[in-house]
């Protein structure tokens, strides 16, 4: 039986609609964790993603997620699949998504900063005069920092 | 082969496991919050490497044992196998002590890690060189953080000095068996000894900064990674493995 055709553009669409649980302002799209959906030759829908922190507990809310989302959608079988490999990689970030990160408050992940340091751009003021706290922040993904100029403690989503 | 890959397989997973669940032991009582935030996180995502690797051992297991026999997965991995079965390194297992004993320990682990890792990304079977890959990652944060302690301790107070010569006394004895290969090593012709050498380049360069010195030659303890374990591995599992035997297969 040949694999019924599905719109991957209306279904990303609905994908978008799921937010990470930890940081609410950015969609599994955003985040580049969303690696395929195909209808396979059962007629069920196989979703493929990729964790972005290998303990990261947000994943399993994620997966639950995009289960109940699909079922309202009709599809009776989802099968979430985890891909380890390539690893995920903060480049999969979207533009949009690290515009939205900026404006929640957290500092986008930034190359010339793929090791913490002093000097990631405030989200707030936009300033650089900034230090760096910790380099294990509120979750897995984020290091601790604060700005010298508006003093203000904020989020640096890191290179990963 | 596929035996020794299993065993292999749990042998990694069960370093990652026994490490996080005793640095978990901070959560709430670390030094400072930032530090606090910084060894639990370390704790997740160690556990999150165990995690990729029991499913994938529970895969392995799953497909040698065929359909008639009970599915391994993560959890039984995890909370069902008794001291003898563990074959983490006998490292991993040593109390948490102070927060000198605490970081030292990690900077010798996330030093051997962060070898093993690189060496593994290369490997044939693509599974683990793709976990491996991707928790290289962490474990660099890993190892840049306990490297920066261990020298904050060691040049540091009469008192943090003295406590991280006491952590070095303590620990130096366990580093040992990291190098020793054990036979499923030997038959998939993984030679964890050809790092030793790396690892104890970096060691070196950081206890120079530290101004601690390395041990002399010591007799090494070993055991760990054939199931032979230190008396603190079954006081671990009794707290890890305590709910799921006492409500076997509960849920929240
Ligand atoms: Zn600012």
């Amino acid at each position: 039986m040949k694999a019924p055709a599905i719109d991957k553009k209306v279904l990303y669409a609905y994908l978008e609609e799921i937010k990470d649980p930890e940081i609410p302002v950015l969609s599994i799209i955003d985040l580049g964790i969303v690696r395929d959906v195909v209808m396979n030759e059962e007629g069920e829908l196989d979703v493929t993603i990729t964790a972005t922190y290998t303990g990261c507990p947000a994943m399993d809310m994620i997966a639950a997620a995009i289960r109940v989302e699909m079922h309202t959608l009709g599809f009776k079988k989802v099968n979430i699949r985890y891909a380890i490999s390539p690893a995920w990689t903060t480049e999969w970030m979207s533009k949009e998504g690290k515009r939205k990160l900026k404006e929640y408050g957290i500092a986008a992940p930034d190359k010339r900063f793929s090791i913490p340091a002093d000097g990631v751009e405030c989200p707030r003021c936009n300033s650089v005069n900034t230090r760096l706290i910790s380099e294990f922040g509120s979750t897995a993904c984020k290091a601790l920092y604060q700005c010298n100029d508006c003093m203000e403690p904020f989020d640096y989503f890191k290179c990963h | 082969m596929s035996e020794s890959l299993i065993n292999y397989t749990l042998h990694l997973a069960d370093n990652a496991l026994i490490l996080g669940q005793r640095n978990s032991e901070w959560c709430g009582h670390g030094p400072v919050l930032e530090q606090d935030i910084a060894i639990t996180n370390i704790s997740l995502d160690l556990i999150g490497q165990a995690r990729s690797l029991y499913q994938y051992a529970a895969e392995k297991m799953n497909a040698a044992a065929g359909k008639e026999h009970p599915a391994v997965t993560e959890d039984t991995l995890a909370y069902y196998r008794t001291e003898r079965e563990f074959k983490n390194c006998l490292l991993t297992e040593q109390p948490r002590g102070d927060w000198a004993q605490t970081v030292l320990r990690q900077f010798f682990f996330s030093t051997y890690q962060y070898y093993l890792y690189q060496q593994l990304q290369q490997y044939a079977d693509t599974n683990l060189a793709a976990i491996a890959e991707k928790s290289l990652k962490e474990v660099s944060y890993h190892l840049r953080w306990s490297s920066e302690w261990v020298i904050r301790l060691g040049d540091g107070t009469d008192e943090s000095n003295r406590r991280m010569k006491e952590a070095v006394n303590e620990l130096w004895r366990y580093t040992g068996e990291l190098f020793v290969p054990a036979p499923y090593e030997k038959e998939l012709g993984i030679d964890p000894g050809s790092m030793q050498a790396d690892w104890m380049k970096k060691v070196s360069a950081v206890f120079e900064e530290a101004t601690l010195q390395v041990p002399e030659k010591i007799f090494m303890q070993t055991g760990g990674k054939t199931g032979v374990h230190s008396e603190h591995l079954g006081y671990i599992l009794t707290e890890l493995q305590y709910v799921q035997r006492t409500y076997p297969g509960c849920e929240w």
